[in-house]
């Protein structure tokens, strides 16, 4: 595309499927401790990668 | 939805159902307005009538071709499907996975602005046994399902204090480990006072990650976080062991984390002191803290705030440019191996998934619940007991805060942090209005470094 450049592939529906495994680490544990970050959180789930 | 923003330069369409982001230039992010003022339906001819004066009729005819391809791919104006999904998610199995264990409810600092009371979170001064510490792992493992990895922080008040029974509770982690097909990984936060450097290859080896207070500039850390003494420079302490620890554990797996308060608005000088350090994990967070302390930030506060999370994300953008990269934990986001769409809709899963335990055995939500009135939810012995309050915190989630309905951040924060909503409203699912104006700017800026390539 001319006029828009793209930056993720993979969108979020095609999650549902193989998601939930809960196998991420809590958010709450990475840092913060004081407010709720999830958006950086890697997924260690190979089949919704 | 579609929420398009200005920053550093970049024009950026995020769609917050698909998730997908786009940067586009000019024309398109007219066109992209003018599709979100007409609820995402806008005609060839109505685009050309509006910008024609401003755009060559072929150059809207290819924008708008493009808008079209997108809204056809799913990846613009696409529509929120996860709701359907809601009935299964509230009747999933509830699991543990993670607990913040306060190792000591005691702390050899006396830091201005500490959430816990200056470490014993208004109640007694108190150790944990190591025997407690054995029965929160054997509670993890009974609560913790399928789940393979479990996380356990080691946090307090201070934890180096108590550090005989951390390597105690690591020992008996390692030995159920090999009884079980479970995984700990274990995390320290420490405000560095007790640290040796005889400690390190201790750390290095159980801890997979470590997060180390301090506030930045020294001025700044030492105003907040003063020695008990009342002498000396809590920074100069701290600020070399911080050093090589980092360098010992190979620059990763660790944080600098700082905290700011209204006494420095202009924290980011203090992210950028932390990384001209030599750090390159690095975060800093703003104070949770009652509206009536003078350090709180208050909403007249949040333009600076703001500008100032816009300021840091620029120069970062410099820096990596230089050579000189580093991470802010705020910042950092994942668009392409981020979490899937459950992860999202609950967010850090406290009163559920992860629990806190004090000193005696009792169980709370999160740490920030401790001693709250109503919040015990069980001890290590029987387990959760308050299994209403624990269905409450099970089926809270991004679809049940009503303000989060309209908010483009809403699978990027997931609802926010309940005891932030419960501490500002009464309500876990309640919205605590600074936080979420200072976390929609940071996902802004998180989006926009990647556009930068950062």
């Amino acid at each position: 595309m001319k006029h828009i450049t793209t930056l993720n592939e993979r969108v979020l529906k095609d999650t549902l499927e193989h998601g939930g495994c809960g196998e991420c680490q809590t958010s709450c544990q990475s840092a913060c401790k004081t407010s709720c970050t999830v958006g950086n959180q890697n997924c260690e789930n190979e089949e919704n990668k | 939805m579609v929420h398009i923003y200005k920053n550093n330069g970049y024009n950026i369409a995020l769609d917050v159902n698909s998730g997908a982001v786009h940067v586009v230039d000019d024309l398109v992010y007219e066109i992209i307005s003018l599709f979100k003022e007409k609820n995402g339906v806008c005609s060839e001819e109505d685009v050309f009538n509006t910008l024609s004066n401003t755009f060559t009729k072929e150059d809207i005819r290819e924008g708008y071709s493009e808008v079209c391809q997108l809204k056809e791919a799913g990846q613009l104006f696409t529509k929120d499907t996860y709701m359907p999904y809601l009935k299964s998610f509230a009747n999933r199995p509830i699991v543990v996975k993670a607990l913040c264990l306060h190792i000591a409810h005691d702390c050899n600092l006396a830091c201005e602005y500490c959430f816990a009371g200056k470490g014993e979170y208004h109640g007694e001064r108190e150790m944990m046994s190591l025997e407690t510490g054995k029965k929160a792992l054997d509670f993890l493992v009974r609560e913790s399902g399928n789940r393979k990895h479990l996380e356990v922080d080691f946090f307090g008040g201070e934890p180096t204090m108590n550090f005989d029974v951390v390597k105690g509770i690591v020992e008996y982690g390692r030995e159920l480990e090999k009884t079980t097909d479970k995984v700990f990984r274990f995390t320290l936060t420490t405000n560095g006072l007790l640290l040796k450097e005889d400690m390190f290859d201790y750390i290095n080896k159980e801890m997979s990650n470590v997060v180390l207070s301090i506030d930045g500039r020294k001025e700044i850390n030492d105003r907040m976080r003063p020695l008990r003494s009342g002498k000396g420079s809590l920074y100069d302490i701290i600020l070399p062991k911080y050093k090589a620890l980092a360098k010992s554990r190979g620059d990763e797996n660790y944080y600098v984390r700082g905290t700011f308060t209204r006494n420095n608005l202009d924290f980011a000088e203090d992210v950028l002191h932390l990384a001209d350090q030599g750090f390159t994990q690095v975060s800093v967070e703003p104070v949770v803290a009652q509206p009536d302390e003078p350090y709180a930030i208050r909403t007249e506060d949040l333009d600076g705030i703001l500008k100032q999370y816009d300021y840091l994300a620029a120069e970062m953008v410099k820096r990596s440019k230089a050579g000189k990269g580093f991470n802010f934990f705020h910042f950092m986001i994942d668009l392409e191996g981020g979490p899937c769409v459950a992860k999202r809709l609950q967010g850090c899963g406290s009163g559920c998934e992860y629990l806190s335990v004090i000193p005696n055995g009792d169980l709370y939500p999160c740490h920030q619940f401790t001693g709250i009135e109503g919040m015990k939810m069980g001890d290590v012995d029987s387990g959760v007991t308050n299994t209403g309050l624990r269905q409450k915190f099970h089926e809270s989630n991004v679809y049940t805060k009503p303000e989060c309905q309209e908010c483009f951040a809403k699978f990027f924060c997931s609802g926010g942090c309940a005891a932030n909503s419960y501490n500002f409203t009464g309500d876990i699912n309640g919205n605590y209005e600074v936080g979420c104006a200072m976390q929609k700017k940071r996902i802004e800026c998180a989006i926009m470094l990647k556009a930068a390539g950062v």
